[in-house]
């Protein structure tokens, strides 16, 4: 029987881990990811996991921690946000060189400066060129339900890549929802034993992890990674149906609502996702023609699925909730770049929205629309900006 | 010596070696520009040498010390350094 629980999105992660009891967690805290530590401790210290639990000094000393375990043979998994991520900057493409399939949840925080604990990307969108599979969720039912995706994503053979699951900090990490669990006995049979791949602890096959890889050799490593990149869109959809089927819920690497006769889209990540679909119903009572399209995968980057929603729009509007400064958001010059071999090219449009966690809500999204429809848009534009 | 002939993905995934001992055939003794050289009349034996050397480069036979493994050593000095009878002396290659 399905079980219903009022949980924010950090415990709902906590408890994903704990019905898979993982090998080895190994993390630091740091807000708004903190739940998810306090309360996986929690269930270690009950006896509820026989979880190898290590509070490290660091970030840096927490992945380095997971990648040592992960390569030794465990199922391994960690969390953080912000300023914890940077830290962990060296160590995310030690992980995914080495092809170890840690699965880390990321509470997106801004990245300070100015000092701001609030919910942005620039966090997991600063480590997009590190080799990690980054699945973004909307809700606590996702952070829940992404987390069991991952770890059977990131373990496919034909992946083994380090994965982020990312929820929006506070919006998503800290608001109580209801929540939709599955039994434990579902999720151990759903994620299954953890294979590894010559792990160090194989006495009768001894291997050595992360040597120095001349330059001979680097490109060529570098370029199974991209292969392996590649395999995670099958994968990733083989996995989703196959949790369709345990779960009832249903979800795909972009998820389009009401486009079909829509003139006019917007795309977000995230939580903002569902303010998106709340403005397109109202819109769609006014007569307007309008639709969005939630991106959950956003590396690798399902362009070809992109392309296909966006083709022959007259207008699409791309909402990133971070900044590369000189440019505009990262999400947008990707979608642009999937829409240039189209034969009908919609106007694409950028909204930098939501840093350092200001709201966004029903009408600055109408602002978007809106703008979008009269074609008032500029290239790149900065949502509620006092300017 | 680089095993350049393969395809991408006939190599192992990640950088690993699965191949064990395979350093051996990684022939450091090639980057060295200075050589050690022992004078066994002063030598006493004591190891120190091989016990310092960071490349397992100290050749010894029934505890005593019987010079060392050319393929191997950087000729980094530390042995010439520690040698308490100053019976290691390190000379320039070519010279």
């Amino acid at each position: 029987m399905e079980q219903f629980l009022a949980m924010n999105g950090d415990q709902a992660i906590a408890y994903a881990w704990k019905q898979i009891d993982p090998d080895v967690v190994a993390a630091y805290p740091i807000t708004p990811q903190t739940i998810i530590v306090e309360a996986f401790s929690d269930y270690v210290a009950d006896g509820h996991v026989n979880t190898e639990y290590v509070c490290a000094e660091s970030e840096h000393s927490a992945l380095s921690l997971c990648i040592g375990a992960s390569a030794a043979g465990a199922r391994t998994a960690t969390a953080t946000a912000s300023a914890g991520f940077a830290y962990m900057w060296e160590m995310l493409y030690i992980a995914s060189s080495m092809r170890l399939p840690i699965v880390m949840a990321v509470a997106n925080r801004a990245l300070s400066g100015p000092i701001n604990i609030h919910c942005d990307h620039d966090d997991s969108m600063g480590g997009r060129d590190s080799g990690w599979i980054q699945i973004y969720g909307e809700n606590a039912q996702e952070a829940y339900d992404n987390t069991l995706m991952a770890f059977r994503i990131a373990e496919h053979m034909d992946v083994r890549l380090p994965a982020m699951t990312c929820l929006d900090g506070f919006i998503t990490s800290h608001s109580l929802e209801n929540m939709s669990l599955l039994q434990d006995d579902v999720v151990k049979r759903f994620v299954g034993e953890f294979k590894p791949v010559r792990p160090l602890l194989d006495v009768h096959n001894p291997t050595s992890y992360g040597p120095f890889d001349a330059p001979e050799f680097y490109f060529e490593h570098k370029y199974q990674q991209v292969k392996a990149m590649e395999e995670v869109i099958p994968v990733m959809r083989e996995v989703q149906k196959e949790f369709a089927q345990i779960s009832g819920r249903s979800y795909d690497l972009i998820e389009p609502y009401r486009v079909d006769d829509a003139d006019y889209v917007v795309l977000a990540a995230g939580s903002t996702a569902g303010t998106l679909r709340e403005v397109v119903d109202e819109l769609r009572a006014d007569g307007k023609k309008v639709g969005s399209v939630k991106l959950r995968l956003f590396r690798p980057f399902p362009a070809k699925e992109i392309a296909k929603v966006l083709e022959g729009r007259k207008g699409a509007a791309v909402m990133d909730r971070a900044i590369s400064i000189g440019a505009g958001g990262p999400i947008f010059p990707e979608v642009r770049s999937a829409l240039y071999d189209v034969a009908r090219r919609p106007n694409i449009v950028d909204y930098v929205y939501g840093l350092g966690g200001r709201d966004v809500g029903v009408d600055d999204v109408k602002v978007v629309f809106n703008q979008l429809m009269k074609g008032e848009s500029k290239t790149v534009n900065y949502l509620g900006v006092r300017m | 010596m680089a095993e350049t002939d393969k395809k991408y993905d006939e190599y192992p995934i990640g950088g690993m070696i699965t191949e064990k001992g395979s350093a051996r055939r990684y022939r450091t003794g090639d980057w060295r520009s200075r050589r050690p050289e022992v004078d066994k009349e002063k030598c006493i034996d004591c190891l120190f040498c091989w016990v310092f050397c960071p490349d397992n480069s100290v050749m010894v036979e029934d505890e005593k010390m019987k010079g060392f493994r050319y393929s191997h050593c950087k000729g980094c000095g530390i042995c010439a350094t520690e040698c308490p009878k100053k019976a290691i002396t390190m000379k320039e290659e070519g010279a």
